[in-house]
């Protein structure tokens, strides 16, 4: 998906080519669908109880959905936060610590969101 | 090179920047682009907390939604509900510029404007579809 710069060796001044460009793309892309199931998703169980939202997610393509949309929205998040840091934060060390903190409570928040929907798969 | 620019302690010259431009709704969409985008990475947090609570089991889950139907709780979920629209609304609006589309100046006026409008409506729609009962479908 990357285009023919991504060949050139040195890949210019952000040492990465067009990847982030791309990934922030294709996320996007990902998330409309994604978050429109979401919001049926959401709607459709306020207001119900406790028993309704656990064996809605319970289901296997619920699951799969909800873990898909937790997944792309993290990682697009971290993306365009990564953006932010980039525009505003301009000494180095500051920017690596924002960066990695970013990394972190991205990858922290997707295991989080998976683990608790396998539990809630298999707690029913 | 006596006046080499990145000797330390001289200022170097900054061009003109956000103070001094007008306000255009192209540029105040593309900040609420930033803002809400904002918003969302903290909504992450508590679509991790909502799944966690209801994980926990019946007590978890009631905890997470005595929090959430207080006052300032419907209050934050509005504003992710608006955040979301308008995110992905403008966000549509990008990709479209991407493809070469709507990059013309009063294109690019009027669906920025379009784009406040709709995700307006959308979450006041959202509340107005939970308050007249008709939310809870999937029972």
């Amino acid at each position: 998906m990357s285009t023919p710069l991504h060949k050139v060796e040195g890949l210019g001044a952000s040492h990465s080519g067009t990847g982030h460009f791309w990934r922030q793309r294709i996320t996007a892309v990902a998330l409309v669908p994604l978050g429109l199931w979401f919001t049926y998703a959401i709607l459709g169980l306020i207001g119900t109880n406790e028993v309704a939202v656990l064996s809605f997610l319970a289901r296997p393509w619920n699951a799969l959905l909800m873990a898909a949309f937790a997944a792309t929205m993290l990682y697009h998040m971290s993306l365009g936060l990564q953006v932010v840091v980039d525009d505003y934060i301009h000494s180095t060390g500051m920017k690596i610590f924002c960066l990695l903190l970013i990394r972190f409570m991205m990858i922290a928040t997707t295991v989080t969101c998976i683990f608790a929907l396998i539990r809630i798969a298999a707690s029913t | 090179m006596a006046d080499h620019p990145q000797r330390p302690g001289h200022e170097r010259p900054l061009s003109p920047h956000l103070s001094i431009y007008r306000w255009q709704v192209t540029m105040l969409a593309s900040i609420t682009h930033r803002v809400t985008g904002i918003a969302l990475a903290v909504g992450t947090l508590v679509l991790a907390w909502w799944l966690v609570s209801i994980s926990n089991g019946p007590e978890g889950y009631e905890s997470f939604m005595s929090v959430a139907a207080t006052p300032v709780g419907l209050v934050i979920m509005f504003g992710f509900a608006w955040s979301l629209a308008f995110h992905m609304l403008n966000g549509i609006r990008h990709l479209a510029w991407d493809m070469g589309y709507g990059f013309n100046k009063v294109t690019a006026t009027q669906t920025g404007s379009l784009v406040y409008v709709l995700s307006l409506l959308i979450a006041v729609g959202i509340f107005a579809f939970v308050w007249t009962g008709h939310a809870g479908y999937l029972q």
